[in-house]
């Protein structure tokens, strides 16, 4: 800093950029941030899970409720769409129209597979006379697993948005930075399900 | 075949006419003065032509600077909102002792305290700064905009969406009976099965979206967009406050979001986080809420330390006594906010090793505040000091603030918070670190920036009115209440049976219209200086000396804010260039790229509006239509690739040549 001055101090500096400076673009950053945040949503949820998560009010825990064949299922469905995902990145990057499109497809059929599956879970436990106004560990069980289930389907709608808009407008610029955007957000809920399945699920009926 | 009333409870939910509070003589007044009002207003908009070029110029404005106007436009509005709420608790505190039951009955002085915590903090104080922060950020750091104008601008509408939710229900059914904070059990649809904690709910839902989302465009704004030469460590302080405050914001609004969905579901599903059986905890709650609660009282106050510390160098024309410990100090409070939380509920019984560590870590903070204190007193030291309307309000902050700073140190230690929890000792404290700190800060970021947004000044006499209205005013309010809460005297209390209290009561009610004049002087100094802006008009841009970038372009600045975009050499980077023989250039301007105004973001405001009523009132069929609308705008709008456009070059260079004959009539 020192040197700096001293060296200006004879002539009068540039003050001003010559050429308009390009400035990088903030979307990356922006969305990461954003995610961030969803997370600390996510952490709540996890914490209130972690307070009240045994709290069975006389009901059904864990062990009567979980299915684990089928949460393997269902988490192999999502692990698979992120997988999927991964492949239309990469056919992105090499400007492959069709097969981005197809391989997006395939994300949001195993997406709409592992909701599908979620609901299927919720129904059978809300007939079961264990729905979320049954205890609170119910109440912090649904609502933990569900946001992330609506979390999945906001990511499928903009999957199908993102779909249409490639397919009419191709891929530019644009374009591939919201898809990367999308690919960070699926990618987050992946890891979010991990933490979902070990905590909730296995830790759940491991008791 | 439905019969009549199923037919009406499915279009209207839970309105009825009974909803109305007609009955209430101080709301159908209040009513009528705002039809009265809000009628003038439209004709006036209508009788001039006005509305294209509100909607072209303001509404649909991805324009930083006005949106930050915007902003404290908002703030303005509920500040005063806010401050009738608060003139209505001490004449009724004042009045209400033995036989006299006041004006105010309990239900409906419950809601005034309620909506006075939740309009101050979130729909005044919260647009003031994020205002200030929006107007002042992208000047500072030689930036053309925010990183996402459209953000910004959508963020704006949902804030005011969110204060439009909340002054529905002053007319419409009611507000919360709660507290500030909606504590459960209190909270929960047993003990309030009304629509007043659904209209807070969904007030602050929606408004705190926009809060969250402005403070991710504004943090990639100041990682990304900082002029050539512009390291951190050469960043003004005003911005680093705004980074520290917008990373608080980022990480706490969240929390606010979960904590409030959760809520939500216990009165809208029957769930059981906070109900006080089947296995619910209300604890949980009061410990999520001030997770939130805790840093939000940072993100108010850091960028007002931030305004402080520009006005401070700037009046007493010396650079910034101890620029990095400045920013460490603003750095370290940002991280121990999030370790104190606990300190707002000593009395919970978490035991002695609990509450001692959560002591000790409120008291650490008041280490790196002292050292901003000290730091603003060395800058002062041997600085030739002009006593202007900001440097008024920063004294007066000093003074004030130190005291409230202590009060809280107080506190802090869990023996005495047993003892003081709840009273009106710690009302008085909060309002004396909030109005002592965050108001006296706003007010002083007002009159600083106001000619750079303007290209006027505020009038300084009733600037000084204003002034010492509001500090003279503010110790006759609260030092009466910090001796009834020492005496134990317990906050939210409708009427008294000890007649000897009165007199402090009443001391307090006289210190809030003192206050009143403040405000109103405030007022008045807005329309004496629009009268006389040619008188106070300043042609330099750089009224007061300024030494950060903002001060280098136009008051107003041009759409596009710099010409060329500057190149730092110094976190002072305006008086830098000053020192060193800096020559504006008169010729060479280039076209300039810029975003494009969007009605999108106001479009799914007004949608959120309608989404808030209808949850609130369980008419399910308009909240399931305002949320398929907001969607389907959402996508519509991503549909839209054609965003931004060129300001043609020779629109440049007629505004810049108009500056220069400016400047030369000047020399």
């Amino acid at each position: 800093m020192a040197t700096q001055t001293a060296v200006h101090e004879t002539q009068t500096p540039v003050f001003l950029a010559k050429e308009e400076p390009h400035a990088p673009s903030s979307t990356m950053l922006g969305f990461w941030i954003y995610l961030m945040s969803d997370c600390l949503i996510f952490a709540v949820l996890f914490a209130t899970h972690g307070v009240l998560g045994r709290n069975y009010a006389a009901g059904p825990g864990p062990q009567q409720l979980f299915d684990l064949p089928l949460v393997a299922i269902n988490t192999s469905m999502l692990l698979f769409s992120s997988i999927t995902y991964g492949f239309a990145m990469l056919a992105m990057e090499k400007d492959k129209k069709q097969a981005t499109l197809v391989w997006l497809g395939i994300t949001g059929l195993f997406g709409a597979a592992f909701v599908g599956l979620e609901l299927y879970e919720f129904s059978h436990m809300i007939m079961e006379g264990a729905g979320p106004q049954r205890s609170a560990f119910l109440s912090s069980f649904f609502t933990l697993v569900g946001t992330h289930g609506t979390h999945v389907t906001v990511g499928i709608i903009w999957l199908i948005t993102l779909m249409v808009q490639v397919g009419k407008y191709g891929l530019g610029a644009e374009n591939k930075r919201r898809l990367m955007c999308l690919s960070l957000f699926w990618h987050f809920l992946d890891v979010i399900w991990i933490g979902v399945f070990s905590f909730v699920y296995l830790m759940g009926v491991l008791g | 075949m439905p019969s009549n009333p199923d037919l009406l409870k499915l279009i209207f939910g839970r309105l009825s006419l009974d909803s109305f509070p007609y009955h209430e003589p101080i709301l159908v007044v209040t009513f009528i003065g705002v039809v009265l009002g809000g009628l003038a207003v439209l004709g006036a908009i209508t009788y001039f032509g006005k509305w294209t070029y509100l909607w072209q110029e303001w509404i649909t404005s991805v324009d930083h600077k006005k949106i930050g106007v915007m902003y404290i436009i908002l703030g303005l509005i509920m500040l005063l909102r806010g401050f009738s709420d608060a003139l209505m608790m001490r004449a009724q505190q004042a009045m209400a002792f033995g036989d006299s039951q006041g004006f105010l009955p309990p239900h409906h002085y419950d809601q005034v305290f309620t909506a006075h915590g939740v309009i101050m903090i979130f729909f005044a104080a919260m647009p003031f700064v994020t205002g200030l922060m929006n107007f002042v950020v992208p000047l500072q750091i030689g930036a053309r905009d925010v990183s996402f104008p459209y953000l910004n601008n959508f963020s704006f509408w949902m804030t005011a969406a969110g204060a439009i939710i909340i002054m529905i229900s002053l007319f419409v059914g009611e507000f919360a009976k709660t507290g500030w904070l909606a504590y459960p059990p209190l909270s929960d649809i047993s003990h309030s099965p009304g629509v007043g904690v659904d209209y807070y709910i969904w007030g602050l839902q929606i408004a705190g979206l926009g809060t969250l989302l402005s403070g991710v465009n504004l943090i990639a704004t100041i990682v990304k967009m900082r002029a050539p030469g512009m390291s951190m460590m050469k960043m003004p302080v005003f911005t680093w406050t705004a980074l520290c405050t917008n990373v608080l914001i980022v990480a706490a609004f969240p929390v606010l979001t979960a904590v409030l969905v959760l809520l939500s579901l216990d009165r809208y599903v029957g769930t059981h986080f906070f109900t006080n059986d089947m296995g619910g905890n209300v604890m949980m709650y009061i410990n999520l809420i001030w997770i939130w609660g805790h840093p939000e009282v940072y993100i108010l106050i850091l960028p007002c330390f931030g305004v402080f510390s520009e006005i401070v160098a700037t009046f007493c024309g010396k650079r910034l006594f101890g620029y990095s410990s400045m920013v460490y100090a603003t750095v370290v409070i940002t991280i121990l906010s999030y370790l104190v939380w606990l300190h707002h509920f000593f009395t919970m019984g978490s035991g002695a090793s609990v509450n001692s560590f959560f002591g000790i870590t409120t008291m650490i903070i008041s280490i790196p505040t002292g050292a901003k204190m000290f730091n603003w007193l060395f800058t002062m030291y041997k600085g030739r000091i002009r006593f202007e309307v900001p440097m008024l309000w920063t004294i007066g902050f000093m003074l004030t603030f130190v005291i409230g700073g202590m009060t809280g140190v107080l506190l802090a230690v869990p023996p005495a918070d047993f003892v003081l929890h709840n009273s009106l000792f710690l009302i008085a404290h909060f309002h004396n670190v909030i109005i002592g700190g965050v108001v006296f800060g706003v007010f002083a970021g007002i009159t600083y920036w106001f000619p750079k947004a303007f290209g006027f000044k505020l009038d300084p006499f009733w600037g000084k009115m204003s002034f010492w209205f509001w500090f003279i005013g503010f110790y006759f309010a609260f030092m009466p209440l910090y001796v009834l809460g020492l005496m134990g005297v317990t906050r939210r209390l409708n009427h008294f049976d000890d007649p000897s209290l009165q007199i402090w009561f009443v001391i307090a009610a006289f210190g809030a219209v003192l206050i009143a004049c403040g405000i109103g002087s405030f007022v008045i100094q807005l329309v004496v200086s629009v009268m006389r802006r040619d008188k106070l008009r300043d042609e330099t841009g750089d009224p007061w000396h300024g030494r950060t970038l903002e001060w280098s372009t136009s008051s107003p600045p041009p759409e596009y804010n710099y010409a060329f975009t500057p190149v730092v050499y110094d976190h002072d980077a305006w008086w830098d260039m000053k020192q060193r023989g800096f020559v504006r250039p008169t010729e060479g301007f280039k076209s300039i790229h810029m975003p494009k105004g969007t009605g999108t973001g106001a479009i799914i405001a007004a949608l959120a509006v309608a989404l808030g009523f209808g949850m609130v009132w369980h008419m399910w069929w308009l909240a399931i239509l305002a949320f398929v609308g907001m969607i389907a705008v959402a996508i519509g709008h991503s549909f839209n690739y054609d965003r931004d456009f060129h300001i043609p070059a020779e629109e440049v260079i007629e505004t810049e040549e108009a500056r220069t004959k400016l400047l030369a009539k000047q020399a």
